[in-house]
């Protein structure tokens, strides 16, 4: 297990990279802590998979480093790095027995049978496939398969991390969640640190302490489940994560005050700096309420979504959505919508640009 | 209720009927045959099995077959490791990838009896290409026309010229078919390029490689077209397999009964070894 610094990494497929658009990854720095639970979480082809490779020595990055314990890896080979990989699909070695995948990693590199043994029935039995080591891999289901796939990149007790590419997607429905809690709880367990890449924000915000969250190539923000929820540092993290998402509302700024339209909206606190540039309001559809008093809207959509329902407006010829419990408003209902003012943000060119207010004393 | 009609007979009739006239009739003209005797003028004599006992009982058989069984064994020992290995070092992916496909395709557009003839003139101790440069350059006695172990030697290598490229192009078909996270996998579980081999590609490859031995042990069994043209089964009796024996016993001797009667077996035989190996290879799949 070991500490791993990303320093100034940059990774472009194109063999003369000019702007930077050419690059796949643009400047990464980062550090993820030894035994943590992180998730790389974004769309498809925001360069998550490509910065795993880079962890994992797949793919040797364009600039930069890697550094495991403080010592560079770049330009080590996988199988030096130590550290173990589950992909999206199952990768299981078909002629071998369940017993034999398992121990595979152990005796490519040379452990004794005595203590491989030891080792695969103590994973087997975290990953309750003790009762299929003797059967041959290529018949078992899908999410077992999977199963063996994680249980190859546990079986090494030294491993620096053990990193998961979208490993629930061919996986059933009723059996992700299965599959999900069991890493979660592995992870408890083995004590590794473990990467887990996905476009899925509830696999991400399940499995992870610190979810770190990419667009085109770029790291947008780092945090907590409930940091990214609650403070999204850029409008693309209120974008992806929440459903439906962060409502952002183009605004201008008039001696300091947010006008919508030709409405004023209060924000959580004071603009950092002075800003120039687009500029938008991000409020979450949960922190809208629906009152008699505040902005002017009109109902156009009421969609129930069992726990709650999801009220889409219309104000100043922009789409706004509400979340709200209880009785819904008609459809075509002229309403008022009121925005939880320590819940409302001003984005300037996509980042977040007010910060927390005080609590007055 | 599920109902019942005879209709999807009219369905299948034309290609029964089809069936019926270009294999079951000749099919069963050659059983016919085989248990009769004929000295023209379309009169037939009811013989029994007697000519299956000959042909059985007959060391011309026996060493026609013995010949048979040892070219296709030699030919499938060189032709599917060759393959195989051939098919591991083509590129992936790249420009290179249609040159190498094209140029393995090429031996087996030319028809048969082409190669026989290109072999047969390539081969030629004084005039051919190759025979000259053996003898006349490199000194060594080499005459297909007259060596029977020459004669092999050139009927095996024209074979594997001729038809490795099948096994080449089949098995870069189950290579290529492999997705890039097992050989991902693989590198992180630290596994040596045998392992890889061992427990990855040729597991993968295993249905193609079926198909490919499959077809390889059919074709070579029957191969009549490229030996006749090159050797026409000699020196002496040396390369006359199978397929060149039952042609001499049934359009040089004209004995019909015999020559029906031995290509039934010969039929038995190839149907045989066929089954007990498709079955052998593909009975781990079914449990």
């Amino acid at each position: 297990m070991a500490k791993i610094t990303l320093s100034k990494l940059r990774h472009s497929y194109a063999p003369n990279p000019q702007s930077p658009s050419d690059y796949a990854l643009k400047e990464i720095d980062l550090d993820w802590t030894d035994g943590g639970a992180y998730a790389l979480l974004g769309p498809s082809g925001c360069g998550k998979s490509t910065l795993l490779n880079i962890i994992s020595g797949l793919l040797v990055p364009s600039e930069g480093q890697i550094l495991f314990d403080g010592q560079d890896v770049t330009a080590l080979p996988p199988d030096q790095r130590n550290i173990a990989q589950v992909f999206q699909f199952p990768v299981i070695y078909d002629t071998m027995t369940v017993y034999d995948n398992l121990a595979f990693p152990l005796r490519n590199r040379g452990r004794d049978e005595e203590m491989i043994r030891e080792r695969v029935l103590a994973i087997a039995e975290m990953l309750e496939v003790t009762d299929m080591l003797t059967t041959r891999a290529a018949g078992l289901s899908p999410d077992n398969k999977q199963k063996i796939s994680m249980g190859r990149g546990l079986v090494r007790e030294d491993v620096n991390v053990v990193m998961f590419d979208e490993p629930l997607t061919v996986i059933d429905p009723h059996l992700k969640w299965k599959l999900r809690s069991k890493l979660k709880e592995l992870h408890q367990r083995v004590k590794a640190t473990m990467i887990y890449v996905t476009h899925d924000q509830t696999e991400a915000l399940t499995f992870a302490d610190q979810v770190v969250v990419m667009q085109q190539g770029e790291v947008v923000q780092i945090g907590s489940p409930v940091e990214l929820f609650e403070r999204p540092a850029h409008t693309f993290v209120g974008h992806f994560i929440g459903s439906p998402g962060m409502n952002i509302l183009p605004c201008r700024l008039q001696g300091g005050i947010a006008l919508f339209g030709d409405q004023p909206i209060a924000l959580e606190g004071p603009l950092q700096g002075n800003p120039t540039g687009k500029t938008e309001i991000g409020i979450r559809p949960e922190f809208v309420s629906i009152s008699s008093t505040g902005l002017p809207a009109t109902v156009t959509k009421v969609s129930d979504v069992g726990r709650h329902i999801v009220v889409e407006c219309e104000a100043q010829g922009q789409r706004i959505n509400a979340i709200i419990e209880g009785q819904a408003p008609e459809r075509g209902t002229a309403v008022h919508l009121n925005f939880r003012q320590d819940q409302t943000r001003l984005y300037v060119d996509d980042w977040l640009a007010t910060s927390a207010q005080e609590v007055a004393a | 209720m599920k109902t019942e009609n005879q209709k999807a007979w009219f369905f299948v009739l034309p290609v029964l009927l089809l069936v019926a006239f270009n294999a079951l009739i000749p099919m069963m003209t050659v059983v016919n045959y085989s248990v009769q005797e004929t000295f023209g003028d379309n009169i037939f004599f009811w013989q029994g099995l007697d000519w299956f006992q000959q042909i059985l009982r007959s060391d011309r058989f026996h060493a026609a077959l013995g010949r048979q069984f040892l070219f296709t064994f030699l030919i499938l020992i060189i032709e599917i490791p060759l393959g195989i290995a051939i098919a591991l070092s083509m590129p992936r992916k790249g420009f290179w990838v249609p040159v190498c496909l094209v140029l393995m395709a090429l031996p087996m557009l030319i028809p048969w009896n082409v190669v026989g003839a290109m072999w047969n003139i390539f081969t030629l101790p004084d005039i051919g290409l190759l025979g000259y440069f053996l003898n006349h350059v490199l000194g060594i006695n080499y005459d297909m026309t007259q060596d029977p172990l020459a004669a092999w030697v050139t009927i095996i290598t024209m074979d594997v010229w001729h038809w490795t490229s099948l096994v080449v192009l089949l098995s870069y078909a189950g290579l290529v078919s492999i997705p890039d996270a097992y050989y991902q996998a693989a590198k992180i579980d630290g596994a040596s390029n045998w392992s890889v081999f061992r427990f990855i590609q040729l597991p993968k490859m295993k249905t193609v490689l079926t198909i490919a031995i499959l077809l390889r042990f059919m074709d070579s069994f029957n191969i009549y077209t490229e030996p006749f043209v090159l050797t026409g089964g000699g020196p002496g009796n040396s390369t006359t397999l199978l397929s060149i024996d039952l042609v001499k016993i049934a359009l040089g001797q004209f004995d019909l009964g015999p020559a029906a009667a031995m290509s039934l077996i010969y039929f038995a035989i190839t149907l045989l070894v066929s089954w007990l190996f498709y079955t052998v290879m593909t009975k781990d799949d079914q449990n």
